[in-house]
């Protein structure tokens, strides 16, 4: 039994696993799609570098309403009031997250009073405070939380994600 | 960091992958899923000819796709001794889950054994035996022959009762009508072995006697009752975490409002409204919010009573019901034995029945009416009554069980459309053996035999006591010491020198050690005690049947290889019979050898064509073919003919009022109320402070002989959960994540704090038989008159032992409940 190993450093390890797959992937293309291309496929898919607010503009346990990597892909950017897991912004505490369920796609509502999405397809819910982590629900995945990053002007920029969106096979389509 | 897969696309399942039928096989429910595989070069495209579902990926797909697949649900496995790309993704046309995957069924896929993605890489992969002081692997021949030649020769010894067997007795993985056939054949057929269990209690015996020898079969009708029903009486039990799509997709429209249409529509002539809902469970549980939010708390009652008194509030039920004339007179004329006898018996007033257990007169009162009080225009309410192990492993089980079908069958709910007194049920079943009578009941308490140095060999089939028995604790000391003694043994001679291994180990079991062989797909925990480990193959690996829990059977379609050279159980019990036969001749007892003929299977199939097709009943218009072509929705067993190409089934059992007696009737029970029943469990209560109620939690399947290596399920729920209430968690000085010592005289265990502000004061829930911290270490071994086990009522002390270690930091402990 080595599952006691697995509690260390889950992140790095993980991500690893995670590249390998969407690699996997990409290799398939090259061999199924004619004579093998000399440019090695991305790891990654190509994410678009999107403004999707500004840090005045965001008021604590207030979400603005956005959308990422595309106007198709619904989610929020919250000021939460607190320093987080992949917080960003001078308080360390904006966080993006997209808001379809990774269940079965229906909408999260952004719970302020426990600082939670919930879905009311089938009760799934996620905190904020903790990347994303489905407390209970029926999604296999957290949220796709954003990759974000301030600029100096305070624009809150979006370049990535870290789970597969609900409703597509490839974040950007 | 909270768990994230960075997995950003899928590859994409072409128009051309090929499409297998399969039945999740985990839970009761049995949800439809399709398996599509293709070859490891290729993959779909976005354009609609390019992929499987006809559609335009390329653009964003709506909520309740059927074009969509986690990553869970993908993974590249071995088909045909080649690498494939493999998505098993829930299946819209199946009428139990209507494309719903669950957050453990949806990951069927990632939980297969993948060497080209490194997933559940812990599968066995070849026979393992005990040699030169670790498990090593050797050949199936090898592996047989030590089976075999020790097998044998405690028979020589001591007779059949020598050996020992704990074997699964249901379907979906780890069971399936071909494995319960093969290991039957063998147990019950070739041999009549008396000492032998069942995965999850102590003897081989049934959960749900009562209801059995009233004549009322406990899957008795079908999951769109739960939709039709004025009023769902649930008993014990959690579905939407532990029969998850059943309740999603079938008692949630009911609650909602939204299957009023088909209720006119099936049942014209009578009012329909919205469905109600009373949930009889100590604890509020999710499935309490769930109906809350969609039927509205007026149309909700749970009644959180003391634990372990449900038979009173049933008697109560049965009494005031009675005493109201709201039963069914015609039906208790025509088709049942023994009701006013049994009224008589089990009179319970509204007052005795509060003081017991703890509701109010007006609660009973008003939820005696929820269930039998007549609708508008006087027509007879249609009541579907529900109950799991809050009932099966609590309190009383026998004169419980029997006190809710009193309630059922009197007020005519069994047969009926809208009604119903089941089981929800654990796994799917799948059970087909030759007769267990020699059994006898109650039948052998075989773990305190087992503890007392009875047996020489024990044959273990997909179970794990060390992590799901009561008394496990003790169990566990006393089955390493033993097996210790035979490992000793033959540490002391050369393995390669068989007539002195065998000799070395049946000298060992001479001086109280246990030679123990373990199948099962994974190095199990009581594994670690074994001598020899067979490979077995799981569903998938496999063609396998089982049925749900409203008797639909289905095939799930082989779909990739088994791991290394692992086999079907059914075919492993084969080729131990075949070689039991072989030793039995060499040692000069051919008499016996003739039993174990008719072993010749090749295949999983040839095992169902013996067994199930030629024994249960209807099993002879079942066929894999049959099957093949009924796809995920299949039929309702028993079959009734095979007619245009499909198998006739039943929709629901006892539908023209012949039960299952002898003289075709069903017969009330006497189930009078005395108290907490296992020995020792009132002086339990009374000396220690906090209740250690019990169960199963959404995210994880079974004892997590899986999930304990799967990184999503393992992030969040390192340690097993102890739901505590806030303040008493302040008086223990803990914190959530907090990791504590939970024991009593019967033993001691860990799990993490959950602080949970509806916990009631002093009374606990812990996560059941996980693997890093097991719950039957602190749960006594007193049983009922049938050798079933009392997990539920279990009360010890609580202890913080650590801080909140690094693995749990990142962990939410918010309320589970869905609020906005
Ligand atoms: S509800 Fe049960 S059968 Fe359905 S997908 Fe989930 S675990 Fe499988
Ligand atoms: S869609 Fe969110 S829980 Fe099902």
């Amino acid at each position: 039994m080595k599952k006691c190993d697995l509690m260390v450093d889950l992140g790095r390890r993980r991500f690893l696993s995670g590249a390998g797959m969407a690699a996997a992937g990409a290799a398939a293309t090259t061999i199924g799609s004619g004579p093998a291309q000399a440019k090695p496929a991305a790891a990654l898919v190509d994410y678009p570098v999107s403004r999707l607010g500004t840090v005045a503009e965001l008021k604590v346990n207030e979400p603005k309403d956005v959308s990422y990597p595309d106007g198709d892909a619904p989610g929020v950017l919250i000021k939460l009031g607190k320093r987080v897991p992949g917080g960003v912004g001078p308080d360390g505490d904006i966080v993006g997250f997209s808001t379809l369920c990774p269940h079965k796609g229906y909408p999260l509502a952004f719970n302020t009073a426990d600082k939670t999405l919930n879905c009311p397809g089938h009760y799934s819910r996620f905190d904020c405070e903790a990347g994303g982590q489905q407390i209970w629900g029926q999604s296999t995945q957290n949220l796709p939380q954003y990759a974000l990053r301030v600029e100096a002007n305070g624009d809150i920029v979006a370049e990535g994600l870290d789970e597969l969106l609900y409703g597509r096979l490839s974040n950007v389509l | 960091m909270t768990y994230k897969r960075q997995i950003d696309r899928l590859p994409i399942v072409p128009a051309d992958a090929k499409e297998h039928n399969v039945t999740c096989h985990f839970c009761i429910v049995g949800c439809g899923y399709k398996a599509y595989t293709w070859d490891i070069n290729k993959q779909g495209g976005t354009e609609p000819s390019q992929n499987k579902f006809k559609v335009d990926l390329a653009k964003q797909q709506g909520a309740d796709s059927p074009a969509w697949y986690a990553p869970s649900m993908y993974n590249i496995v071995k088909q045909g001794g080649k690498d494939v790309h493999l998505v098993i993704m829930p299946d819209k046309n199946c009428a139990v889950n209507s494309g719903l995957g669950s957050v453990r069924g949806a990951r069927m896929a990632e939980t297969s054994y993948s060497e080209a993605r490194s997933t559940q890489q812990q599968r066995l992969t070849d026979p393992m035996v005990w040699r030169y002081g670790a498990m090593s692997p050797t050949s199936w021949d090898d592996a047989l022959d030590l089976v075999a030649r020790v097998t044998c020769q405690i028979i020589k010894d001591q007779g059949e009762d020598g050996l020992f067997v704990s074997a699964f007795d249901h379907g979906g993985a780890g069971g399936g009508y071909e494995n319960t056939w093969g290991t039957g054949k063998l147990y019950f057929g070739a041999m009549k072995v008396k000492n032998i269990r069942i995965h999850n209690r102590p003897a081989y015996n049934s959960e749900v006697h009562a209801t059995r020898d009233m004549g009322v079969g406990e899957l008795n009708n079908c999951y769109e009752d739960a939709q039709l029903a004025d009023t769902i009486v649930v008993v014990g039990a959690n579905p939407l975490e532990t029969q998850t799509n059943y309740f999603l997709n079938h008692w949630v429209p009911n609650l909602r409002g939204t299957s009023v249409d088909k209720k006119r529509a099936e049942l014209p002539n009578e009012a329909h409204a919205q469905g109600r809902i009373v949930i009889v469970d100590p604890r509020r549980t999710v499935t309490v919010n769930a109906c809350e939010a969609e039927a509205g708390k007026d149309r909700v009652m749970h009644l959180a009573i003391n634990s372990g008194t449900d038979l009173a509030l049933f008697n109560a039920w049965m009494t005031y019901i009675a005493e109201k004339g709201w039963v069914d007179k015609a039906l208790i004329a025509a088709s049942t034995n023994g009701f006013d006898k049994m009224v008589a018996a089990n009179k319970t007033t509204l007052e005795q029945a509060a003081a017991l257990t703890g509701l109010t007169v007006d609660q009973i009162r008003q939820s005696a009416e929820w269930i039998a009080m007549p609708k508008e225009g006087n027509a007879r309410r249609r009541t579907m009554f529900a109950y799991e192990k809050g009932l099966i492993w609590g309190n009383d089980n026998y004169r419980t069980n029997g006190a809710l079908v009193n309630v059922a069958l009197a007020t005519g709910n069994i047969g009926r459309p809208g009604g119903g007194c089941v089981r929800l049920g654990g796994h799917q079943e799948g059970y087909s053996r030759p007769s267990d009578a020699h059994v006898g009941r109650p039948a052998a308490y075989v773990d305190k035999l087992l503890i007392e140095g009875k047996g020489g060999v024990h044959h273990i089939w997909a179970c794990d006591h060390y992590k799901t028995t009561l008394n496990a604790h003790q169990f566990k000391r006393t089955y390493k010491k033993r097996s210790d003694l035979v490992k000793e043994a033959m540490d002391s001679v050369p393995f390669g020198d068989r007539p002195a291994l065998v000799n070395a180990i049946v000298d060992a079991i001479k001086k109280g050690g246990l030679f123990s062989v373990d199948v099962d797909i994974v190095p199990s925990q009581i594994g670690q005690a074994a001598h020899v480990w067979l490979p077995a193959a799981t569903s998938g690996e496999m063609n396998l049947t089982s049925m749900n829990g409203e008797r639909r059977m289905r095939l799930v379609e082989r779909y990739m290889d088994p791991p290394g050279q692992s086999m079907p159980d059914c075919l492993i019990a084969a080729r131990i019979a075949n070689n039991m036969e072989r030793v039995f001749r060499e040692i000069g007892m051919a008499q016996a050898a003739d039993n174990f003929k008719g072993f010749d299977w090749k295949t999983e199939e040839d095992a169902f064509m013996d067994g199930y097709h030629k024994h249960e009943k209807g099993g002879e218009h079942v066929t894999y073919a049959r099957l093949k072509a009924a796809g995920t929705n299949g039929f309702q067993e028993p079959a009734t003919g095979f007619a245009d190409g499909k198998i006739a089934g039943t929709k629901r059992l006892f539908a023209d009022g012949k039960f299952g007696g002898k003289d075709g009737k069903a017969t009330f029970m006497e189930t009078q109320w005395r108290g907490l029943q296992a020995a020792g469990k009132q002086a339990e209560k009374d000396k220690f402070a906090f209740l250690i109620n019990n169960g199963r939690a959404n995210l994880v399947w079974q004892n997590a002989y899986l999930d304990q290596h799967n990184d999503f399920v393992m992030d969040r729920q390192p340690y097993p959960f102890i739901e505590l209430n806030p303040a008493d968690m302040a008086e223990l000085g803990l914190k959530q994540g907090d990791l504590v010592e939970v024991y009593n005289d019967n033993g001691s265990t860990q799990a993490m704090a959950y602080p949970t502000p509806s916990a009631k004061r002093k009374q606990a829930f812990m996560l059941f038989a996980y693997p890093t911290g097991v719950q039957g270490n602190v749960v006594s071994a007193g049983v009922n008159e049938f050798v079933i086990p009392n997990y539920k009522q279990t009360w010890g002390n609580i202890r913080k032992i650590a801080s909140a270690p690094e693995g749990t930091r990142h962990l939410s402990f918010k309320s589970q409940e869905y609020a906005v």
